[in-house]
């Protein structure tokens, strides 16, 4: 056995960038473990950190964490991907790691004031300087406008690669989407005292970016994703990811009007939001087809088994999470009882875990192939893979059980608080002290603890796994069934359309 | 899969993609321009600042088989009548309130926001105050001091002390007051408002 060390040697520069974007996200997918552990203690034990660290902080920071750790992994995605796809080396190392610099001291310093500072008064500099107070983009005025700075950084970079190498469907859709992502935070920017206003061009960002552009932006690392597990064709894999952009866009931006029903907003969104957001989960479908189809044509075989195994589960929890759940309840006439309960938090945990996490974990396993030296990890890895295998387990068996727990603790409230008790202070409450919820609360804690135990192995696997793989490169594996590219560039472009 | 056939080609679905994208969002567009028009403070669906100047109850519309809000007489909050710049500057300082002390993430406003806590849309209306004339001095005592006033419903969750200045509570509550005047197409479901003097 030889020992395979991390060498950035092995990486491309825009991979050198990739993976410090990776590393930082792991480290924040961890914090989001813990304060989401914090605030789920506090929803069961409410004198837990009272007035130390009270729920809304670890709230705040459980989903803001979330929402950062993932842009991280996007972000790095696409640095890994670039030179590869582009076939050209990064146009600016130098400002790319301005940017990552920039960003990264910028979320420490927006943590530290979350957990020290709180909250302030009642005025504008709080909010520039502590905390916006606006679910998912909280992050104070002065962060956001870092965050626009790093992410033109980001698309100047990308796009200039791409301008001076070559241009694939995939870093078409790519750029456009990067543009489309950025513009619609722009939304998110402004104050208004109208909470009608407010909440319409807040769900721009929200809405746009989970439902809209971020799932196309998977789309596109999936694409290329299954060419480089499974040399999935290249011309195959466009087409379908055009198709996905057009099943997308064609029902997701209209399906923002499912936000609409409640907000002050008219009535005609109960049917346009209703109609559109029914139709979101057909992409996810096509998304789930395609990726199983092309894997099953390959007969699974892979160079890197943990990444393929996540790209699977990203394929099933996007459409499951992200598809079935948010179906259940986008009807106006059931989201009237359902917004606002245990629904939306169940949903929320399985859609952001299917759609966004899974695929990020697969993008880490792949980077730690080829930061060791491009080790081989098919069927042939050293401890037959139990770490990545059981961390795969309890992560899935960890979110799907909250996501079960919060479901039933849902149907409770939907129908003691909305149904039965008239929407009132007190149904609520009478909904949270009735025994079934509780009983679900509690389970949803247990299976908090099983997700946090499956991230340790996790983080585990990815520092060690690969370390003491046979002496072969992924193109060199025991798996003769599949023939691999000599070099490091895909070698079905001659293939390629767009 | 055959590149003679048209409705398999890349090329096909790269510009319906393009073509859907562009068209959907032009739709967006434009319903966002009548949107932003009918939600604008003064129109008919969210009133103007000066309603906390007035009573403000629910009747069931039998058209759209749902409860509307209904602006009723001269009620001003706290005994003082406010004009309209008055009114507008107490509600803005309701609003920086209520996000730089981050409610929404124990609260929903309009339903949006965490599970922690109730939904703030209609607190103002909650039966829970009992009754009209003590509800404002108990919502000022409440949020000045929320531990002493703990209201718990038989559940042990407290809201924290969040150091509110006796100006920024009047503010949150003429927030919550000029809030609950919004016609939100009848959410929460059922609701059942507090007990109002028509019906005495």
């Amino acid at each position: 056995m030889i020992e395979h060390i991390l060498d950035t040697k092995n990486l491309n520069s825009g991979q050198k960038i990739a993976v410090k974007y990776f590393s930082v996200a792991i480290i924040l997918f961890a914090a989001q473990i813990i304060f989401g552990m914090l605030a789920g203690i506090q929803f069961n034990s409410p004198g837990f950190l009272y007035e130390v660290i009270d729920f809304n902080v670890n709230r705040m920071v459980h989903i803001n964490a979330m929402i950062i750790w993932l842009l991280y992994g996007f972000m790095g995605s696409i640095y890994w991907l670039v030179e590869e796809e582009a076939q050209t080396t990064l146009v600016g190392n130098k400002i790319a790691n301005l940017g990552f610099w920039v960003l990264t001291i910028a979320v420490v310093i927006v943590v530290l004031v979350f957990l020290i500072v709180q909250s302030g008064g009642g005025n504008q500099t709080s909010l520039w300087l502590i905390n916006e107070g606006r679910e998912y983009i909280e992050a104070p005025r002065w962060a956001d406008i870092g965050i626009v700075a790093v992410m033109l950084i980001f698309f100047y970079n990308i796009t200039a690669t791409f301008m001076k190498g070559k241009w694939s469907g995939i870093s078409g859709v790519i750029v456009l989407d990067l543009a489309a992502l950025a513009g619609v935070y722009l939304a998110g920017m402004f104050y208004s005292e109208n909470i009608s206003m407010d909440q319409f061009w807040w769900w721009w960002v929200v809405h746009l970016w989970v439902e809209a552009t971020w799932e196309v932006l998977i789309g596109c690392i999936m694409a290329w994703g299954l060419i480089k597990t499974i040399k999935a064709d290249r011309r195959i894999v466009t087409t379908w990811l055009y198709i996905e952009v057009a099943l997308m866009f064609g029902s997701g931006i209209l399906g923002l009007g499912h936000h609409y029903f409640w907000i002050g907003t008219p009535e005609y969104w109960l049917t346009i939001g209703g109609f559109f957001s029914a139709l979101e989960p057909i992409p996810l479908v096509a998304m789930l087809v395609h990726a199983i189809y092309d894997s099953g044509v390959k007969q699974f075989k892979s160079t890197n088994n943990p990444a393929l195994a996540w790209l699977i589960v990203h394929a099933f929890g996007n459409f499951f999470g992200a598809g079935v759940f948010g179906f259940m309840q986008t009807l106006p006439q059931i989201n009237l009882y359902t917004h606002g309960t245990q629904w939306s938090a169940s949903h929320g945990h399985l859609a952001f875990f299917g759609a966004y996490v899974t695929i990020n974990i697969a993008m880490f396993y792949m980077a730690i192939q080829k930061w060791r030296g491009n080790v081989a990890m098919g069927s042939n890895l050293t401890d037959n893979g139990w770490k990545w295998k059981t961390s795969l387990g309890l992560l899935n068996l960890g979110v799907v059980g909250m996501t079960i727990a919060m479901l039933v603790a849902g149907y409770q409230q939907a129908f003691i608080e909305r149904a039965t008790e008239g929407s009132t202070w007190s149904g609520f409450f009478k909904a949270q002290t009735d025994p079934t919820f509780l009983l679900s609360m509690d389970w949803r804690m247990i299976f908090g603890w099983i997700t946090a135990l499956g991230l340790v192995i996790l983080i585990w696997d990815l520092v060690t796994i690969g370390r003491y793989s046979p002496n072969e490169a992924a193109g060199a594996s025991t798996d003769k069934k599949l023939e691999r590219p000599k070099n490091v560039y895909p070698t079905d472009r001659s293939s390629m359309g767009g | 899969m055959n590149n003679n056939i048209w409705w398999s080609s890349e090329e096909f679905w790269k510009k319906t993609a393009i073509f859907i994208t562009g068209f959907m969002f032009l739709i967006l567009i434009l319903l966002t321009f009548d949107t932003v028009d009918q939600i604008t403070a003064g129109s008919n669906r969210v009133p103007d600042y000066t309603v906390i100047n007035n009573k403000i109850f629910y009747r069931h519309d039998e058209k759209r088989n749902l409860l509307v809000p209904v602006i009723g007489e001269e009620a001003p909050l706290f005994g003082e009548l406010l004009n309209e710049e008055q009114s507008h500057e107490l509600i803005n300082i309701g609003k920086l309130t209520i996000q730089a002390k981050n409610c929404m993430n124990c609260h929903t406003l309009l339903g949006n926001g965490a599970y922690y806590a109730p939904d703030l849309t209609k607190a103002w209306l909650d039966p829970s105050w009992g009754n009209e004339s003590i509800r404002e001095i108990l919502m000022l005592n409440f949020l000045l001091d929320p531990e002493s006033n703990a209201r718990t419903f038989g559940s042990n969750r407290k809201m924290p002390n969040m150091d509110l200045t006796e100006q920024e509570a009047k503010a949150v509550i003429a927030y919550l007051k000029w809030m609950s005047s919004i016609d939100t197409n009848g959410f929460p479901a059922n609701f059942k408002p507090i007990k109002q003097d028509e019906e005495k």
